[in-house]
């Protein structure tokens, strides 16, 4: 029996397993609308396409399965186009599809057209206009190939209107033969010889980890490599939650706002083992002075990324969980006392965020909420300030619990990720940590949470404006504020429960406790807003052009 | 520091924009890119010439093998193959310049495609230092269009460029 293109399109996502999608409808997609319709798929029906891309990409980094966001031709593309960007510099595995006008008049500006495939080529994997509806069954098995394997990342498949109605023989391809893609998964023999040579003979090594191991899913073989040659962990802002933070061995995070302990301890290097992490410009600050005397083994699935930010002495290219598995059984077992003594000084004279004179206070509020959800929780945040004190202060133990876009700093992330987080995992405590200015960039989605049912929680930190832009130009602009005081904040608790959200407002420090305990007892979703001093910077802080171990508040 | 490249690609729409979008948005300088189908019809091969340093080169080379279209990259040394482009210059002819300008595509082995009374067009094959020293010699008599296809190359010997073929 012949099948259209729109219900060979659902019918595919349902043989991927695809069980929930996050969408907008729109005219150019109302076949595969109609389609869903039919599915035993559920759709979440988001307050904008760019939410239902975030949404997806939080769906896919707890589910460990890849994120479907649906959006129409035209703006509802471009309105993705953010979301794509996100889960593209974070390599979050999303399938994006989107309705396009019909091919006999592409190109032709009419009404909703835009080239998105032209668009998006940039930062997608890769991605499809779909020319001849018997190709889709394939595109689609290729598309989540090809978003899920190697460095995971989005991919998005363009469905022009007839294409989506032409009727096809329906036939799911068991096998995807793309000549032109295979990644290298087997690090090299040699290689990890060689870097078990260098680990056995190092001083003073760092293991470095990033996004890569929680996207390999290889926290578990991080561990024991770390802990079988007593080998000192920092993470990037990525990579936490690869490693748990309340192991003697862990360091936290480095790099622009890391923690001085680790930035510390990493300039001291001798050895620095990056482990599926493409050392960022916020990571290395300075690339000259970072770990100056270090030898640099990286380990990572992309060969594109090693040697392009730093230099490297034992490059390999693979599934960094097989290749740390493979080196923890070649490395031997190794005291070094000195190395890790120096490590818990450092970190006993520095890092606490606790100053008693001051009312309330942002650390103050991030650690109360660590040490009341014992780290079993999964945290979104936005991007700002708010982010960097999670980051710094919540004490992640366990991966894929921190939930933040990193790579493209998407302000507006944090609200629909959690959502999708909170679909794929219902029976965990979901928090949004946000600030006043990125909150406001996506806060229709309480909609979207109210809606469906989902209790995700709400730590919202006012500062009535963008603390960490207004930070950059103290620092930059020697103190002209421009753009960054908002001179109308709206009423927060009353915004929220008109979505029917309960909010609580707290401004001082003693009322602190027993807010977060109601906030985390509640059933429901809930907005906790907390009053701070707009004054509130986050320290430590590496100048530009500096590196990492020379920090303002470190 | 030139060097170039030749890469296959699957012959599809589209794969000439991905291949240029990343050479622009990376910062990349394309010297010269020349494509068109090769003996397996749904392949293409691009010869593309690259303008900077080992660290470029091999950015390039890594960046370029990430596209799902691209099917193999190979450097091309210079020494080990044959290089060509294509010219068609169209020249300024006088009853005066005529035969001198023949003269000179002689030498160079180009070919005289077309006349008509007050101009020529010149095809001339080679690298792209005989491309150079005809350009130059052309040019007192007046040069009206100069296009060129961009460098193609392949290696001597037996030595190819192939895809491997799985099982």
């Amino acid at each position: 029996m012949k099948i259209s293109g729109a219900e060979a399109l659902v019918k595919s996502l349902e043989l991927e397993n695809t069980e929930i999608v996050f969408g907008y409808p729109g005219g150019a997609i109302l076949s595969v609308y109609d389609s869903l319709y039919k599915s035993k798929i559920k759709h979440i029906l988001t307050r904008s396409e760019q939410a239902a891309a975030h949404a997806a990409s939080g769906y896919a980094r707890v589910s460990g399965k890849a994120g479907v966001c649906i959006a129409t031709s035209g703006p509802g593309a471009t309105n993705l186009v953010t979301g794509i960007a996100t889960a593209y510099m974070d390599s979050i595995p999303i399938v994006a599809i989107t309705g396009q006008v019909s091919t006999d008049v592409i190109g032709r500006d009419v009404f909703q057209e835009v080239d998105i495939t032209g668009a998006t080529a940039p930062f997608t994997k890769h991605n499809y206009l779909v020319k001849d509806a018997d190709d889709i069954p394939r595109i689609v098995k290729e598309a989540f190939y090809i978003a899920k394997t190697g460095r995971p990342g989005p991919v998005l498949i363009d469905l022009p209107k007839d294409i989506a109605s032409k009727k096809i023989d329906f036939n799911y391809p068991e096998q995807v033969v793309l000549r032109g893609y295979k990644p290298t998964t087997q690090g090299h023999p040699l290689q990890i010889c060689r870097a078990a040579k260098a680990i056995n003979e190092a001083k003073r090594p760092i293991i470095c980890a990033g996004g890569g191991i929680n996207l390999a899913g290889a926290d578990k073989e991080l561990l024991e490599l770390a802990q079988k040659a007593n080998i000192p962990v920092t993470t990037t802002l990525m990579g936490i939650g690869a490693f748990p933070e309340n192991h003697p061995l862990s360091l936290g995070m480095l790099g622009m706002h890391g923690l001085a302990s680790a930035n510390k301890a990493v300039t001291q290097s001798d050895l620095i083992i990056a482990t599926g992490a493409r050392f960022s410009d916020r990571t290395t600050g300075e690339v000259s002075g970072f770990a100056p005397d270090a030898k640099v083994i990286h380990i990572d699935i992309d060969p594109a990324e090693i040697g392009k930010n730093m230099r490297t002495d034992i490059p390999i290219v693979g599934d960094v969980k097989g290749i740390l598995r493979d080196i923890a059984e070649k490395v031997k077992h190794n005291e070094r006392t000195q190395w890790i003594e120096y490590i818990s000084s450092i970190k006993e004279q520095i890092n606490s965020p606790i100053d008693d004179s001051k009312d309330l206070y942002p650390q103050e509020i991030i650690k109360m909420l660590s040490d009341k959800t014992s780290g079993n929780a999964i945290i979104t945040t936005e991007v700002g300030c708010h982010q960097m004190w999670t980051a710094q202060f919540y004490e992640f133990t366990h991966p894929h619990t921190f939930i933040s876009s990193g790579g493209l700093g998407t302000m507006g992330y944090g609200l629909p990720a959690a959502i999708g987080v909170k679909l794929a995992k219902p029976g965990e405590t979901v928090i949004n940590i946000c600030g006043d200015g990125s909150f406001q960039m996506n806060l229709p989605e309480m909609a979207t949470a109210v809606e469906n049912g989902l209790c995700v929680k709400i730590l919202l930190f006012n500062n009535k404006g963008l603390g960490l832009v207004r930070q950059l130009q103290e620092f930059y602009c020697k103190g002209r504020y421009n753009q960054v005081n908002f001179e109308f904040v709206p009423n927060f608790v009353k915004l929220a429960e008109s979505y029917g959200i309960k909010g609580m407002r707290v401004k001082h420090r003693d009322e602190l406790s027993k807010a977060i305990d109601q906030f985390l007892l509640s059933k429901e979703s809930f907005l906790l807003e907390c009053e701070l001093d707009i004054h509130e910077n986050v320290y430590p802080m590496v100048l530009n052009g500096s590196p990492i171990d020379e920090m303002i508040g470190g | 520091m030139k060097t170039t490249l030749s890469v296959l690609v699957e012959n599809h729409p589209g794969v000439l924009s991905r291949v240029a979008g990343l050479f622009s948005r990376r910062g990349f300088n394309i010297d010269s890119l020349a494509v068109g189908t090769t003996e397996i019809p749904d392949i293409s091969r691009m010869t593309i010439v690259v303008e900077g340093d080992e660290y470029i080169v091999e950015q390039v080379k890594k960046q370029l093998n990430k596209l799902v279209d691209v099917i193999k990259i190979s450097k091309i040394n210079p020494e080990e193959s044959v290089s060509r482009e294509l010219v068609l210059i169209k020249v300024d002819t006088s009853p005066e310049t005529r035969s001198e300008i023949i003269h000179i595509a002689e030498i160079f082995r180009a070919n005289i495609v077309d006349v008509s009374r007050k101009s020529m067009i010149i095809e001339l094959t080679g690298d792209k230092n005989k491309v150079a020293a005809f350009e130059e010699l052309l040019k007192p008599f007046g040069i009206k269009e100069l296009v060129r296809t961009g460098i193609i190359a392949v290696n001597r010997g037996t030595n190819t460029i192939k895809i491997e073929e799985e099982d």
